[in-house]
């Protein structure tokens, strides 16, 4: 009886070392300091999901993002590639910086802003639809060029002001129930009841999420999240947007892009 | 949807008698018929509603999907690799279309 017992001892010793092990690689490749993404609170299904690319739902938006890049459209008879090539050397980090100060523009815009004014200005095309399947296609096309960078989105220098403004939307309360950002995802990021709620960040947007059986935008999160707190939604792109966008997509600054991640 | 878009994954070689597993996923939104627009009008049903798997024109498996399978739906199996060929897909829709795909396998 015995050298079973001591058997069957150590293979459970094995493979709780094992499992701890790649527990460990897990939380020290999706986490940067105390910032943890998403994905460290999501169900292995669902991590399993992201991780194959054939599995995640997401990468259909991305093929069909490279398929746009490459597609001329507008007046001026211009692709996304026509000005910058191949995405995979000339968009690699770009993202990672976004939401960013735009000199030229005096305010600081997102990536899907970005996409749609080189539409206007360089292919002479319509601007997408916010939250319009090409937007997102685009968007996670190129921030999947980043896949594994560190956010850095910039706070200092002309974007000061904005990221201020951002901290102040993230915490400040709003809404019926008199709920800010902060009070889920803040100190009780892992600790809800109901649900697991995470830190709240946006490494991973645009996101699959199995809840809206599609892609979907940060802000489309806000809105989402904006609800449930019985709070009014904050109008598309509007500088309140774009700085809560900015906050939140710097408050994760150091963590990978998993553009297109999967969340439940 | 403008273009529906089908994705499978087939082994490009095999032992003759091996498992196999095949994968595959299609772009579709799956509309359930159960959803209302904005004016309160029944958005209608559009699914789709049988997927078909033949290897050199011989139908292998087959499986009826209804409301409840999501969007963008993934399917994996297993098959028993026999012969060398090509195995045709296809994703039957509510609105009569039909999407294909194909992948070719080795066998020896």
């Amino acid at each position: 009886m015995r050298p079973l017992i001591a058997g069957a001892a150590m293979t459970a010793a094995l493979l709780a070392h094992a499992a701890a092990h790649a527990a460990g690689a897990d939380s020290a490749k999706y986490s940067a300091g105390d910032k943890r993404s998403g994905y460290l609170f999501s169900s292995p299904d669902t991590r399993a999901m992201q991780d194959d690319d054939f599995q995640n739902p997401g990468m259909a938006w991305v093929d069909e993002g490279a398929r746009l890049w490459s597609k001329a459209d507008g007046a001026a008879g211009k692709s996304c590639g026509s000005c910058h090539g191949d995405a995979a050397s000339t968009m690699k980090g770009v993202a990672a910086a976004y939401p960013k100060f735009n000199n030229h523009l005096g305010k600081a815009i997102d990536l899907e802003q970005r996409i749609n004014i080189c539409r206007q200005r360089a292919l002479q095309a319509k601007p997408f639809p916010a939250e319009s399947r090409e937007l997102l296609a685009l968007t996670a096309y190129i921030k999947s060029q980043s896949r594994g960078l560190p956010m850095h989105v910039a706070v200092d220098g002309p974007a000061a002001p904005l990221f201020a403004e951002g901290r102040k939307a993230y915490e400040e309360p709003r809404g019926q129930n008199g709920m800010s950002c902060a009070s889920c995802h803040g100190d009780e990021a892992g600790n809800r009841r109901l649900d697991t709620v995470s830190q709240g960040q946006s490494n991973g947007f645009p996101t699959y999420r199995l809840s809206w059986q599609t892609l979907g935008s940060v802000q489309r999160q806000f809105g989402n999240c904006l609800a449930s707190m019985k709070a009014k939604p904050l109008a598309a792109d509007s500088q309140e947007a774009i700085a809560l966008e900015l906050y939140v997509a710097a408050r994760g600054n150091g963590l990978p892009v998993e553009t297109p991640a999967v969340r439940k | 949807m403008a273009d529906i878009k089908a994705r499978v994954k087939v082994p490009s070689t095999a032992a003759k008698g091996e498992i196999i597993e095949i994968k595959t996923m299609i772009a579709h939104d799956m509309e359930s018929g159960q959803r209302k627009d904005k004016s309160g009008k029944v958005i209608p049903r559009q699914i789709i509603n049988k997927f078909t798997c033949s290897l050199n024109g011989k139908e292998v498996f087959r499986s009826d999907w209804y409301t409840a399978v999501s969007a963008n739906p993934y399917l994996s199996f297993f098959l028993r690799a026999s012969e060398s060929g090509t195995f045709d897909f296809a994703w039957h829709d509510d609105n009569g279309s039909i999407y294909k795909a194909s992948a070719p396998i080795t066998v020896s």
